[in-house]
């Protein structure tokens, strides 16, 4: 993926005059305006932002939209692989993927806390610019508010996104049927341990990266080969197995996933052994499961691993005749057990 | 990954599983003393692998579920005050002090203090801690010594550099529990049905197993010192069965990439500096006499305990909860008419469905068919 730091402009704001974020630049007044114009509106031009309107006035060709919202509130700000712009910005737009919505429209509002270097405000609205291209959205509307020092964690963004749905098909947990093939794209575990590491200070001997990536190409991809997709679900908090508990729950069905099928970069693997952490639990930001008919399973993954991204795409498990609601996983030593959904965040254990 | 994949190894896994079988003839009782042990049978299957003959019983080796009510109380009281910044490992967070009753009463804890405004801070290490007071030196800095003998030489290099460095604002609340007379008060109890043991490699790996010694003499028990992951269980298992077959009762070591007889004699000499042996309450079990560690005299001015007077405090615990039997392995955790009913991990009456490494919270996460 393209490194969303490569650019080369720097912030027309000027900084010798405004180094922070004061509050009055989320009073109303000029600076305000002066902030939106220089910041936002110079990263992300686009026609339906450049009308100015108290709502943005957009065009959709299908009869069917999906529309979602979702806040970011990461600490730090900035970690390797990714930052809360460009989470942001793929967060909603895999949402929107995840109903298998074309995503083509976002919102955004800044939620800036009092004293944030003018220039870190642009990093990310430079990361989210790179990131709305990446992912073909264009941001359209938008809002800025700034709270007094020490009521905010530096900076929150809320965004809210619509997509189209060209497809007629139902995909839910509620569709999915005995003898269904789970497909994973990739490795798990990586944005959450490196959101940990550079949260903690932790050094390992390579930064792991964050897998932070729009997902909607891959969806669109399976949709328009024509695979009969049942379900699909980001593994965003919680990870994969709170996702998979999520689906089993809500659609009535027996999930068994294989733990050997399931793949864990070295470095993730090494720095959840050491907290003492399952990475089945831990948060991905480019990963997803599409659930689908068994006769689809190869073409399905084929078309998965076409996207140099999503190679490591894999088949994770099926939905068999055991008991619903209760997913199981089959231990790389051959025996079976619970998979089950955790009570709170995952607490680094003591040995 | 190197030196974990061999341990996880399927079809080694099974051939040690098949040759244990070969060998059992008649029923054993072994008990596994950590809860990190505990963790991965469960969480791997392996009792599923074992001959039925075998039952394992899950000791009271987590340190998070046998730290007492008393300690979390204290622990809840010293983090409450606003002049505290108080640091511990992340999962002690959760464990519920004395209000726990089941019914419609939370119990407080201490991300339930933090939420009230408590500074409490995670860290991986005490010498975090020892940092967070060197650089704020107007507050008081109290880490939660929690633990078997495995964290204790850490915990005890935490107080030996504050005092040396001379930082004042740094202090422990020490709730440190031994090994060995934990194994001889189960091996006294009237009820005892445990045939073998398994011991934990991390505590022998800073103490050794000489302790372990007199233990298996005294009472015709096998011991094995053994390792975390599944194939070290299973040779574990797999030694204290050729032994209870064979008639003897030794100790052996099966984690030998670790552990040494006399195990690691500058941590040792570190803890004997620092900590001396105390009697000590255990969550369900109650007092086992030399069986926690304390700061000795010239140390005590780091001790949380008496810096904030609380050394008096007594709490009682909750009646319901039957953890005491589940840690002596008396009783199996789905045996409790409370467990996952009235007792789950989101409103736990007792420890042992807190901690992770918990006998109850893993039969609750991985076994509820």
């Amino acid at each position: 993926m393209e490194d969303k730091n490569d650019f080369t402009l720097s912030c027309p704001i000027p900084i010798s005059e405004y180094p922070q974020i004061l509050l009055a630049h989320g009073g109303g007044g000029k600076l305000m305006h002066q902030l939106i114009e220089q910041m936002f509106m110079a990263s992300f031009a686009n026609p339906a932002l450049m009308a100015r309107h108290d709502s943005a006035v957009l065009k959709v060709q299908s009869k069917k939209i999906a529309f979602t919202t979702d806040s970011y509130v990461v600490k730090p700000l900035f970690f390797p692989g990714g930052d809360i712009g460009a989470l942001a910005i793929y967060g909603t737009v895999n949402d929107l993927a995840m109903s298998g919505a074309r995503p083509l429209y976002i919102s955004c509002g800044f939620i800036i806390e009092e004293g944030l270097p003018t220039e870190t405000l642009w990093r990310v609205a430079q990361s989210m610019k790179q990131a709305a291209e990446n992912a073909g959205v264009t941001i359209v509307t938008g809002d800025t508010k700034v709270v007094d020092r020490g009521k905010g964690d530096g900076l929150f963004i809320n965004t809210a996104g619509i997509g189209e749905i060209a497809h007629g098909l139902t995909i839910a947990p509620s569709a999915v049927r005995l003898g269904d093939v789970l497909i994973i794209n990739g490795d798990i575990g990586r944005h959450g341990m490196a959101v940990m590491a550079a949260r903690e200070g932790l050094e390992f001997e390579s930064a792991i990266e964050s897998d932070c990536a729009p997902l909607a190409g891959a969806v669109m991809n399976l949709l328009e080969a024509g695979i009969q997709i049942h379900c699909l679900r980001d593994l965003t908090r919680g990870g994969l197995a709170s996702a998979l508990v999520e689906i089993a729950e809500a659609g009535s069905i027996h999930i068994n996933i294989e733990e050997a099928a399931i793949s864990v970069r070295e470095d993730v693997q090494g720095a959840c052994e050491i907290l003492g952490f399952d990475p089945l639990y831990v948060a991905n930001e480019g990963r997803f499961i599409a659930i689908v008919p068994e006769a689809e399973t190869a073409r399905a993954l084929d078309i998965l691993r076409s996207d140099k991204d999503f190679m490591r795409g894999a088949i994770i498990g099926r939905v068999t005749g055991g008991r619903p609601g209760i997913v199981t996983m089959k231990s790389r030593i051959g025996a079976t057990r619970i998979i089950d959904m955790l009570s709170g965040e995952q607490l680094p254990r003591i040995c | 990954m190197k030196y974990l994949d061999e341990y996880r190894d399927a079809e080694t896994c099974r051939k040690v599983a098949d040759s244990i079988a070969k060998i059992t003839t008649r029923p054993w009782s072994i008990m596994e003393i950590c809860g990190g042990q505990t963790h991965t049978i469960i969480k791997y299957g392996i009792d599923e692998l074992l001959p039925k003959e075998i039952t394992l019983i899950h000791g009271p080796g987590c340190p998070v579920c046998v730290t007492s009510v008393e300690l979390i109380d204290k622990a809840i009281e010293i983090a409450s005050r606003p002049e505290v910044i108080f640091c511990s490992f992340g999962d002690m967070l959760r464990v519920p002090g004395s209000s726990a009753g089941g019914g419609t009463e939370v119990a407080r804890d201490l991300l339930s203090v933090k939420a009230s405004g408590g500074d409490i801070r995670i860290v991986y290490s005490p010498m975090d801690a020892l940092e967070i007071a060197r650089k704020e030196p107007d507050k008081e800095i109290v880490f939660f010594a929690v633990g078997f003998e495995t964290t204790a030489p850490a915990n005890a290099m935490a107080v030996y550099q504050a005092r040396k460095q001379g930082i004042p604002n740094f202090s422990i609340l020490v709730s440190h529990v031994l090994v060995p007379p934990a194994i001889e008060a189960i091996l006294s109890s009237p009820d005892v049905r445990i045939q073998g043991f398994l011991a934990a490699g991390h505590v022998c790996t800073v103490m050794g197993y000489w302790e372990y010694e007199p233990i298996a003499k005294k009472y015709g028990v096998p011991i094995v010192v053994t390792g975390f992951e599944p194939l070290d269980i299973l040779q574990g298992i797999h030694m204290v069965v050729c032994q209870l077959e064979a008639g003897r009762a030794e100790v052996e070591n099966q984690y030998a990439r670790s552990v040494r007889r006399e195990g690691n004699e500058p941590a040792r000499k570190l803890i004997s500096e620092v900590f001396r042996v105390v009697p000590r309450k255990w969550r369900g079990v109650g007092e086992i006499p030399r069986s926690g560690l304390g700061l000795t005299e010239a140390y005590k001015e780091h001790d949380a305990e008496l810096r904030f007077g609380l050394a008096g405090m007594t709490v009682e615990e909750p009646s319901e909860c039957i953890s005491g039997l589940v840690l002596q392995g008396i009783k199996k955790p789905h045996e409790c008419p409370a467990f996952g009913t009235r007792c789950t991990p989101e409103r736990p009456l007792g420890a042992t469905m807190v901690s992770s490494e918990g006998a109850c919270a893993a039969y609750y996460r991985y076994r509820r068919l």
